[in-house]
């Protein structure tokens, strides 16, 4: 995630796409550089969790993700390991009952 | 990997996960009903769990406790909503104070698990874990992820380990 902020345009999209959603051509009206070059500093930013696509018609919408969603998000996979071991577990005990 | 699908829902605070295994229903049904069994995979190895009371009829309770490798305990409980074995099982899952109540400082998640019978043979389970309220990820946040989380799910480290 600090990767993805350390370049100027990357944390300045991040703040524009918190207060408003945009499109990636809108975006890229704003810089002095190519749609390519903007459309590779979002796939960064979505990488880290930072912003979301959506497609709307021909247009892909950029939203971010505020902070606390992040946590939320955080909060799911911890839960998601969780259950994963206990699966493990639960498997290998079924396992036993299973072999001849 | 009997894990087939993960989804997480962040707007409803919700992880979904769906295993296959190769026993039939009523077999896995046990590893929820026969305490002797939930013992041996709820807790991580390193924090066994030891289940006291245990009624899966509607209304009825499971308490139950862990202990850390340094011998502390630390109490659980969940309260029972639906049962229907060997397909349905829905409670509330909680932490509990030493005297072994209910402790309202610790988050509580609500469990639905369904058994199905899998195409082929076997049983497909599906477990939606949901954070009962928006407080109680709070609670969470507020402790600080990793530390809430470790304290609330019982040593995530031991977990990983397992």
């Amino acid at each position: 995630m600090f990767h993805a902020l350390a370049d100027a345009t990357r944390r300045d999209i991040v703040a524009v796409v918190l207060a408003q959603e945009q499109s990636v051509s809108e975006l890229a009206r704003r810089y002095p550089m190519s749609f390519a070059a903007v459309q590779k500093h979002v796939a960064v930013l979505e990488r880290a969790g930072l912003v979301v696509k959506r497609r709307h018609g021909r247009e892909q919408r950029v939203r971010g993700v505020p902070g606390v969603l992040r946590e939320v998000h955080g909060l799911l996979d911890q839960l998601e390991s969780l259950w994963r071991a206990r699966i493990d577990r639960i498997d290998r005990i079924l396992d036993e009952g299973a072999s001849p | 990997m009997t894990v087939t699908d993960v989804v997480k829902d962040t707007d409803n605070r919700r992880m979904t996960i769906t295993a296959e295994f190769g026993a039939p229903v009523e077999r896995v049904w046990q590893i929820w009903a026969d305490p002797r069994q939930l013992e041996r995979w709820w807790g991580p190895p390193t924090y066994p769990a030891t289940v006291v009371d245990h009624d899966l009829s509607p209304g009825g309770a499971v308490d139950y406790f862990m202990t850390s490798p340094e011998g502390d305990k630390h109490a659980g409980w969940w309260r029972v909503s639906a049962a229907v074995p060997p397909n349905r099982l829905e409670f509330e899952d909680g932490f509990a104070d030493g005297e072994g109540r209910p402790n309202p400082d610790m988050p509580v998640t609500v469990v639905a698990v369904t058994l199905a019978d899998r195409d082929g043979g076997g049983t497909r389970m599906e477990i939606t874990s949901t954070f009962a309220t928006v407080e109680a990820m709070e609670q969470l946040l507020a402790m600080g992820m990793d530390e809430g989380m470790k304290a609330a799910m019982g040593q995530i480290d031991a977990i990983l380990e397992s």
